[in-house]
């Protein structure tokens, strides 16, 4: 009954298994381990000075939406909190929406010049990269801060009286941000452009399509990956970033990144600070479904009748 | 340009590159192609065939000249703007469509409505015989089911012409014998004026009402297939069409005078006579008007043999003879023999 073929498949699944064991276990730990104790962090008591105690508690959590009043007690919803949490959201959004608006001209552009050049122009696209973030960032304030370059230029120029206040508001981040993870968008777009059959276009163009109608009923639907992947690439850590908006936000422009530090250093609340941690990682995690479901649904069918 | 004409091409140049690498893929080509008919452009690879396609159909614009579709000048019109449209040699389909998508894209980029999409949509699919393949995906088709999808998405929106880049080389012989087929069908059922492309002399022949024969960015002949089989106009059409003998000739007394001194009557006129090998006959020595001429070799054919002549000043020519019942030629290598070509058969054409 059983077939030599069987026999066979059966024993190189388990070879195949066998052999990549020690790269599971070692992703596995090394996925889960740090997340694991963060989880548990999150459920203890806060320490006096940082650190933690470990009697269970739900303080962590409960601070999260929630702040006690000093004086009687009583929980209030902390508005601080659900600031920093939807200015995170939204920066983030308008992140991807701004790399993926400067960001699809300049892959397809790449994509569409002689194979030869393209490896060019992605080692250009590259060369941020070579520089500390922390570094750049600084650059970025440099250029936009009351006697940075555009003030002084703006100045010079008679254009404005006095200097703009560029720096330290949402807009700086934004910017900042944009500039960041540009590239994170760029790469994958590009990895999809290239592999779209221009000849399409042709077709599309003889079969009465407009500029639009191609772009939207043909260009944007085959490279879809590329869109998906790389707005992922840039939305994920965006939620997260900690450097660019505490450099160019300011302290009063904190995102969930900075928000979380606080809480492991001036805060010494670090249950708050795992739990904030967590949060971010379900936030992310919704994100990502939704995004993912709301991608398959204008996807397979959405070419003709959406 | 009386609109019996489906497509007109007057002195159309076209020029890719500028200055030392300047390719002229087109060169001054005028061209008028009726309603309702099957018109074929053959040439060899590379002698701008594709590229006058591209024009009508409005992918280029022509470097000089006039392109008119049903008598109207259309040389500027983006491609979403005229009437033609295009089956692909590599097909093009949409890979994220499905077939029935496909085949709707155009009417639905027209802004058609729902019902109208979905009806004509229907009947095209049944038109290729693809209704019951219309909910896959491209990628799931052999290649003549793509082919047929390629076609229904061309002819869904009712063209006024529709052009055919080599559709058929992709496929296998016995599937293009099968596609060669349907394409008539489809191109009488529909009445929509085909331009067919092909480097296939075969193909242009069984296929076409007319053919034009293009060499090196030039039209060199358009005629129906018979008197461009018959009657060649020059040495390229004639040799690029089905197999043919050439002998170069002078003005005789009364015809033209061959290398060996004989005199024979051709129509036409020009230095070159053109002869094919089945018009030419293997004829007893002492025959009057027959040539004289001495057998080099015989090759067999299944039913066929040709015989392989040798002229007395050293020209060569090409016999075709069915084989007799008994198998047996009556000729062999060396043997003196004489030749005659079929009434009306010899042709003068120019170099
Ligand atoms: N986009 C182009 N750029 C430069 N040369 C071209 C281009 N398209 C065609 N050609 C040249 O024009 C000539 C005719 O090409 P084409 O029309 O494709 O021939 P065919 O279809 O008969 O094989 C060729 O010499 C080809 O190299
Ligand atoms: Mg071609």
């Amino acid at each position: 009954m059983s077939r030599p073929e069987d026999t066979l498949r059966r024993r190189s699944d388990r070879n195949g298994w066998l052999l990549s064991a020690p790269a599971l276990a070692l992703l596995v730990f090394a996925a889960s381990g740090p997340l694991m104790i963060v989880l548990v962090y999150s459920f203890l008591e806060k320490g006096q000075y940082g650190n933690v105690i470990w009697e269970f508690s739900l303080d962590g959590w409960v601070g999260i939406l929630f702040s006690r009043d000093i004086f009687d007690g009583t929980l209030n919803l902390a508005d601080a909190h659900m600031t920093i949490f939807w200015r995170s959201v939204k920066l983030s959004l308008l992140t991807t929406l701004i790399t993926f608006t400067l960001g699809f001209p300049t892959a397809w552009f790449i994509a569409t010049r002689p194979p030869a050049q393209r490896a060019l122009w992605l080692f250009l696209m590259t060369i941020p990269f070579w520089t500390n973030l922390l570094i750049r960032t600084f650059a970025i304030g440099e250029i936009l801060r009351t006697e940075g370059l555009i003030n002084t230029a703006l100045l010079k120029t008679g254009l404005i009286a006095a200097p703009i206040q560029m720096l330290y508001n949402e807009g700086a981040v934004l910017v900042g941000m944009a500039y960041v993870y540009l590239p994170l968008m760029v790469l994958p777009l590009f990895a999809a452009i290239e592999r779209f059959d221009m000849r399409l276009l042709e077709a599309a163009y003889d079969l009465y399509a407009s500029r639009m109608q191609v772009l939207r009923h043909v260009i944007l639907p085959i490279v879809k990956p590329g869109i998906v992947a790389g707005s992922i690439l840039v939305f994920v850590p965006s939620l997260g970033a900690y450097v660019t908006p505490r450099i160019l936000g300011g302290g009063k422009n904190m995102m969930i990144g900075n928000f979380i530090e606080l809480q492991f250093g001036q805060g010494r609340n670090w249950p708050l600070g795992a739990a904030l941690s967590m949060t971010l990682l379900v936030i992310v995690t919704v994100a990502l479904l939704f995004y993912v479901r709301a991608i398959n649904r204008s996807g397979s069918g959405g070419g003709s009748h959406g | 340009m009386t609109s019996q004409d489906a497509v007109t091409a007057q002195n159309v140049v076209k020029s890719f590159g500028q200055g030392k690498v300047a390719v002229r893929a087109l060169d001054d080509v005028s061209l008028s192609i009726r309603k309702g008919e099957f018109f074929t452009l053959l040439g060899p690879s590379g002698c701008g065939k594709t590229t006058l396609l591209r024009l009508i159909a409005g992918f280029e614009m022509p470097s000089g000249g006039t392109i008119l579709l049903d008598g109207q000048d259309v040389t500027t019109l983006p491609p979403n703007r005229r009437p033609v449209n295009t089956v692909f040699q590599s097909y093009a389909l949409f890979p994220h469509l499905t077939v029935r998508e496909n085949v709707g894209f155009a009417l639905k980029m027209q802004g058609r409505d729902r019902a109208e999409v979905e009806d004509r949509t229907n009947r095209m699919l049944a038109l290729v015989k693809m209704e019951e393949l219309a909910d896959r995906a491209t990628a799931q088709l052999s290649g003549g089911q793509q082919q047929r999808v390629a076609l229904a998405r061309a002819l869904a929106p009712q063209p006024k012409v529709l052009l055919l880049d080599e559709p058929l080389s992709a496929l296998d012989l016995k599937l293009r014998k099968e596609m060669q087929v349907e394409l008539k069908r489809l191109q009488k059922e529909t009445g929509i004026t085909f331009v067919f492309v092909t480097h296939d002399q075969e193909e242009a022949l069984t296929m076409s009402d007319r053919i034009g024969v293009m060499s090196a960015g030039r039209l060199q002949q358009v005629a129906t297939p018979r008197e461009i089989y018959t009657a060649p106009i020059n040495r390229f059409v004639a040799g690029f069409i089905g197999e043919t003998n050439f002998l170069p000739v002078t003005k005789g007394a009364d015809g033209a005078r061959l290398g060996c001194g004989a005199e024979v009557t051709a129509l036409g006129e020009g230095p070159v006579l053109t002869v094919r090998p089945e018009q030419v006959g293997v004829v007893a020595t002492d025959q009057p008007g027959a040539i004289a001429a001495t057998v080099d070799t015989l090759i067999y054919f299944g039913t066929d043999m040709h015989v392989h002549l040798r002229l007395s000043d050293g020209a060569a020519l090409v016999a075709r003879l069915p084989l007799p019942p008994g198998g047996d030629p009556g000729i062999a290598a060396g043997d003196g023999v004489g030749v005659a070509f079929a009434p009306g058969a010899a042709r003068l054409i120019g170099d």
